[in-house]
């Protein structure tokens, strides 16, 4: 298998190098921890291949408005743009980005498994390709809490008396009602057929009412493991690689609580008219060996299955990476993906309302 | 140069014009050479600011999505009277709109415009448009609504009627928290989604609050500035000026350095025990934070106006009262006071115009309960994606500040501005 | 405010606490600017003062957050790129502004009124509204992203500041010189180097550094129309402050501070050598 892959790599490496001209290419990303990742997993070896030189743009956050200005301005400078699936839908039916054939533009896996079957079920999408699975999670600081009362679930969030502190919530509709539901009993499968009421959403809110005066509201990923650290908070909800990573590497007492975890694909889209110049990139990035490697740097999952075979301990360490997965079967139990559909038509209102809500 | 008003058309300059139609001729030039030295800083603010304003404003009433994403169903719709379900060719016009729309992926645009105005409508343009392969054939109406159910619901037609017009004045509801009933009537929006106007409201109240904060604090510091010997008076106003060219950004970063729960300023009050180390005060990332920080930005802003206006008062006018057997309070009601009204104006205007646009500091110390106006304009730019809205309630806060600018003028002359 | 010694008991305790309420307000005014420069010195990465501090033990003093400043590759692109956005729409300001506010300044310019209040509007609308207008209008363009679109949008920030400064020094500006110098044989253009420039130089170099000063300490429209190549100081802190907020911004806002010494400085010589230009001694 190993050497297969390495075989794999180096084919592809040779093909491809003899191919084009060195270019630059401008990839907007997320930064920070993760932006390292792919650093170290994508850029560093494909510009090592290829001369190519790479620039980071941490712009993915507000990836969908700089593609809109750029499209309108008939000047799009982005090339490959990191990007949720929810906003790639979007994109993708106002023509901002191009459809990508996986089969075609893709590697298939080291044992010959055409890309539409290795990438994870329903992660591919018309103009869509994944890279990881992450999640959005409740973390602590363990120092906070006496060792016999450590939360274990997402009802800990909501209750003030025996889990009392600050809590950091991010500053949107998405994962806080999901978790609201949850924690109010309803099951993490069915949580969204529960939205789509009025009632729904009325009791989402009710429940976020009982800690609204005990919330700070974040806005960038760095903020919750800084909040942690500080001890500004008991409890932030995080991006589960960002809280791994700071407690790997920074000695933080961090833990996560994965009850109700909510998971999502991150993944590449490319601008309208550029997967011509940039097709070589995106598939080298999307191969098996490479999705396996970045998870030696963060606790993401590949989403691809062949490269999840080969994730095994964090890099310089002999961290075992597949239990701080989100897709690691005990980390699994109560998960919920989070409906792309569903947020797709509801965000534009249940924003106005959050933002109502948390105004009054 | 005096002229015998009585006969100026006889006098002639030495070159044998008449002297009055040579000075016209002189004015003329004079004022041609004033408009030359202008017009190209005119031209270049035209370009480069009054335009991108005017193309702002234009935005927040420009609807081009459906009429054009949609444009057979736009014209069969608007003559639509809104009693029954439309027709067969409305229905007819919306499947060709939908194939044209999906295979050159321009239907995209009119789901996430119309997905503001009714929640759901960008999978039910999309789903549709996705399945239309399925359909056999005429009639269009039942294969639609077959489809997707919501092709039958009248509300959601009488939305599309309202939209397909070129312009709208959606934006402008949304930004006063007001909205079309399906009816086509206005009226206000649940109480669930109001904000803007909340956020209106405060950003006013606020603002008057820091204003009158800064007078409070100006007017001595400006007194005293002003009846200080000018030595120790310029020495003085370096202490005003220093964080009047200091920057913005430096000076919110010191205010979260001193407010926050780590902070300095709490530090002190738990090491004087008045406070415990577990109760430390919420300072910033709330009104209060909003309030300090902005008061200390813009309190030069007062100081500079009222000095120049002080400065001009002689001190004898004081003295004059005093040793007319005023008492020191009736002096200073009666007599000074009354000749400082036009910097209090003057100040008090500008710190509010300034205090209304701002934007980065309630976005940096403000939290929830200290955001103002300007951030939802940038929320609607950048998160939300709503560029309409957002233009919406640009202009509305346009309008706000043009007012006091106008009211500025009037009463004290934008010439005279001074700065430091 | 000089106490007067005929003045009563009440009224001397009442200049006294008069002059203890403005004390306050200059701290108000100057005592955070002096409370983050000994904290940029913290040798650890903490936002307060550390009991080292407090006891003025040598070692909980560090430089490290500058050199942290010094060494970031971030961070000195920003300064290079703030200089130059800086600069070049200062010069574009200066030029373009002095001009105008010549023409302003004469007695035959027509609607002297309504062209003052258009040059002087970018400075009244909030400035989140113009940054949303450059935003689309700059897109259009093709300026966004783009040096030339953020030097520009910093021009049109700076020009109210050199219009106001130089046609305030115009306003006490005596024409008879100009007509002097033209009466003794200078053509025009002599006039106004030899003449007016020197006059209004004071005028124009505090617009200058007025409208440098804007450019340099700007976010909000760099927020919205520049690329990651245009990073400037500015936008460095504002997302230092919203991620994690590390002792380096206090190095960098300490920096800063001692800049804006520097131009108060500046500015400070260009009024006294104007005042004796004019034939004013600054009263004493």
């Amino acid at each position: 298998m190993k050497k297969t892959t390495i075989a794999t790599a180096v084919l592809a490496g040779l093909t491809l190098s003899g191919l084009a001209q060195a270019q630059t290419l401008n990839i907007v990303s997320w930064g920070g921890a993760y932006s390292d990742s792919q650093q170290k997993a994508y850029h560093d070896p494909w510009m090592k291949k290829t001369g190519d030189k790479i620039v980071n743009i941490d712009k993915s956050a507000n990836a969908l408005a700089g593609l809109r200005a750029q499209t309108q301005a008939g000047n799009v400078t982005w090339d490959v743009v990191d990007m949720l699936p929810s906003d790639a839908i979007i994109a993708c039916d106002e023509g901002l980005i191009d459809i990508i054939d996986a089969d075609k533009v893709l590697e298939p896996a080291p044992d010959g498994t055409p890309p539409s079957k290795d990438f994870l079920e329903n992660s591919l999408g018309e103009c869509f390709v994944p890279q990881i699975v992450y999640s959005n999670i409740l973390a602590f600081n363990t120092s906070m809490f006496p060792k016999d009362k450590e939360p274990d679930s997402i009802k800990a969030l909501f209750d003030l008396e025996n889990y009392p502190g600050k809590r950091a919530l991010q500053k949107k509709p998405i994962n806080n009602m999901e978790w609201a539901l949850v924690a109010d009993g309803v099951a993490p499968d069915d949580v969204y057929e529960v939205l789509s009421t009025e009632e729904g959403v009325a009791r989402a809110f009710k429940k976020l009412d009982t800690i609204k005066d005990h919330v700070i509201w974040w806005e960038e990923g760095a903020q919750p493991p800084q909040l942690l650290a500080d001890k500004e908070v008991s409890f932030a909800s995080a991006y589960n690689g960002r809280i791994f990573n700071a407690s790997v590497n920074e000695n933080q007492p961090f833990d996560i609580i994965w009850d109700a975890q909510v998971f999502e694909l991150d993944g590449w889209v490319v601008p309208a008219g550029k997967l011509d110049r940039v097709k070589d990139y995106l598939a080298f990035a999307t191969a098996t060996p490479q999705l396996a490697n970045q998870a030696k740097y963060i606790s993401y999952g590949p989403a691809r299955k062949s490269s999840s075979a080969l994730v095994s301990t964090m890099d310089g360490t002999d961290i075992d990476m597949k239990p701080h997965m989100p897709t690691y079967g005990p980390n699994f139990k109560t998960a919920i993906r989070k409906d792309d559909a569903f947020w797709a038509d509801h965000l534009d209102e249940l924003s106005q309302r959050f933002n109502a809500w948390l105004s009054s | 140069m005096t002229l015998p008003s009585d006969t100026p058309e006889g006098l002639t300059t030495a070159d044998g014009r008449p002297l009055k139609a040579s000075l016209e001729h002189a004015v003329r030039r004079h004022r041609l050479r004033a408009l030359m030295l202008v017009l190209p800083l005119v031209a270049f603010l035209i370009v480069a600011f009054i335009l991108p304003i005017g193309s702002m404003l234009w935005r927040s009433i420009d609807n081009p999505e459906v009429s054009q994403g949609l444009p057979l169903t736009s014209r069969a719709i608007a003559d639509w009277d809104g009693q029954e379900l439309p027709g067969e060719p409305v229905y007819a016009a919306l499947y060709k709109d939908l194939e044209t729309g999906y295979a050159d992926r321009s239907i995209g645009r009119v789901a996430s415009r119309l997905n503001y105005q009714y929640s759901g409508m960008r999978s039910t343009l999309m789903g549709s448009a996705r399945k239309l392969g399925r359909l056999e054939g005429p009639p269009w109406k039942a294969a639609m609504i077959s489809l997707d159910r919501d092709w039958g619901e009248h509300d959601l037609w009488r939305m599309i009627q309202r939209e397909a017009r070129p312009w709208t004045l959606s934006y402008y509801l949304s930004a006063i928290d007001m909205q079309y009933a399906p009816n086509g009537d206005i009226v206000e929006k649940p109480g669930y989604l109001q904000l803007h106007v909340k956020l209106f409201v405060r950003t006013l109240w606020m603002s008057m609050l820091i204003t009158a904060l800064c007078l409070v604090l100006a007017y001595p510091v400006a007194y005293l500035l002003a009846t200080l010997p000018a030595g120790k008076g310029n020495l003085l106003m370096i202490l005003v000026l220093l964080p009047f060219w200091t920057s913005l950004l430096v000076r919110t970063t010191t205010w979260i350095a001193i407010l926050q729960q780590q902070g300095v300023l709490n530090d002190i009050l738990v090491s004087l025990h008045v406070i415990g180390n577990d109760e430390r005060l919420q300072m910033i990332y709330n009104k209060t934070g909003t309030i300090v920080a902005m008061t200390h930005i813009l309190l030069p802003f007062m100081i500079l106006p009222l000095y120049s206006v002080m400065k001009t008062i002689p001190v004898g006018y004081m003295r004059a009262a005093r040793s007319l057997g005023a008492g020191p309070v009736t002096a200073f009601r009666r007599v000074y006071f009354p000749q400082t009204v036009a910097g209090i104006g003057a100040g008090s205007i500008l710190v509010f115009i300034l205090s209304i646009g701002y934007y980065i500091t309630p976005a940096l110390v403000g939290g929830e309960s200290g955001r103002f106006i300007t951030n939802l304009i940038a929320y609607h730019m950048q998160t939300s994606l709503n560029w309409g809205l957002a233009a919406a309630i640009a202009s509305i806060l346009l309008f706000v500040v043009i007012i006091c600018y106008l009211v500025y003028n009037r009463l004290i002359g934008v010439d005279k501005v001074k700065l430091g | 405010m000089a106490i007067p010694s005929c003045a009563t008991r009440g009224e001397r305790l009442w200049a006294w606490c008069f002059r203890g309420i403005c004390a306050l307000i200059f701290l108000f005014l100057v005592g955070p600017l002096l409370v983050i420069i000994p904290l940029s010195f913290n040798a650890e990465p903490y936002f307060t003062f550390t009991p080292g501090m407090l006891n003025l033990q040598p070692d909980a003093f560090s430089l490290r957050w500058y050199h942290e400043f010094f060494t970031s590759e971030a961070w000195l692109s920003a300064i290079k790129n703030s200089l130059i956005i800086g600069v070049c729409s200062t010069v574009l300001a200066t030029v373009l502004g002095t001009f105008a506010a010549l023409g302003l300044s004469s007695r035959h310019m027509p609607f002297k009124g309504v062209f003052m209040a258009v040059l002087i509007s970018p400075m009244i609308v909030p400035l989140i509204i113009s940054a949303a207008a450059m935003f689309f209008f700059f897109s259009k363009m093709q300026l966004s992203q783009t040096f030339a679109g953020v030097i520009l949008a910093h021009t049109v920030l700076g020009i109210p500041f050199v219009v106001i400064t130089v046609t305030a020094t115009l306003s006490g500006f005596d024409n008879t010189l100009t007509r002097a110098a033209n009466s003794l044989g200078a053509s025009p253009t002599r006039a106004f180097f030899k003449v007016v420039l020197p006059l209004v130089a004071p005028g124009v170099i505090s617009g200058a550094l007025f409208a440098f000063i804007t450019s340099f300490d700007e976010v909000v429209v760099v927020l919205f129309i520049a690329g990651p190549e245009q990073r400037t100081i500015p936008i460095q802190m504002w997302s230092g402050i919203r991620e994690q907020i590390s002792p380096t911004i206090l190095a960098v806002a300490t920096l800063l501070v001692a800049v804006s010494v520097l131009l108060l400085a500046t500015l400070e010589l260009i009024r006294r050598r104007n005042e004796r230009l004019r034939g004013m001694t600054p009263a004493e």
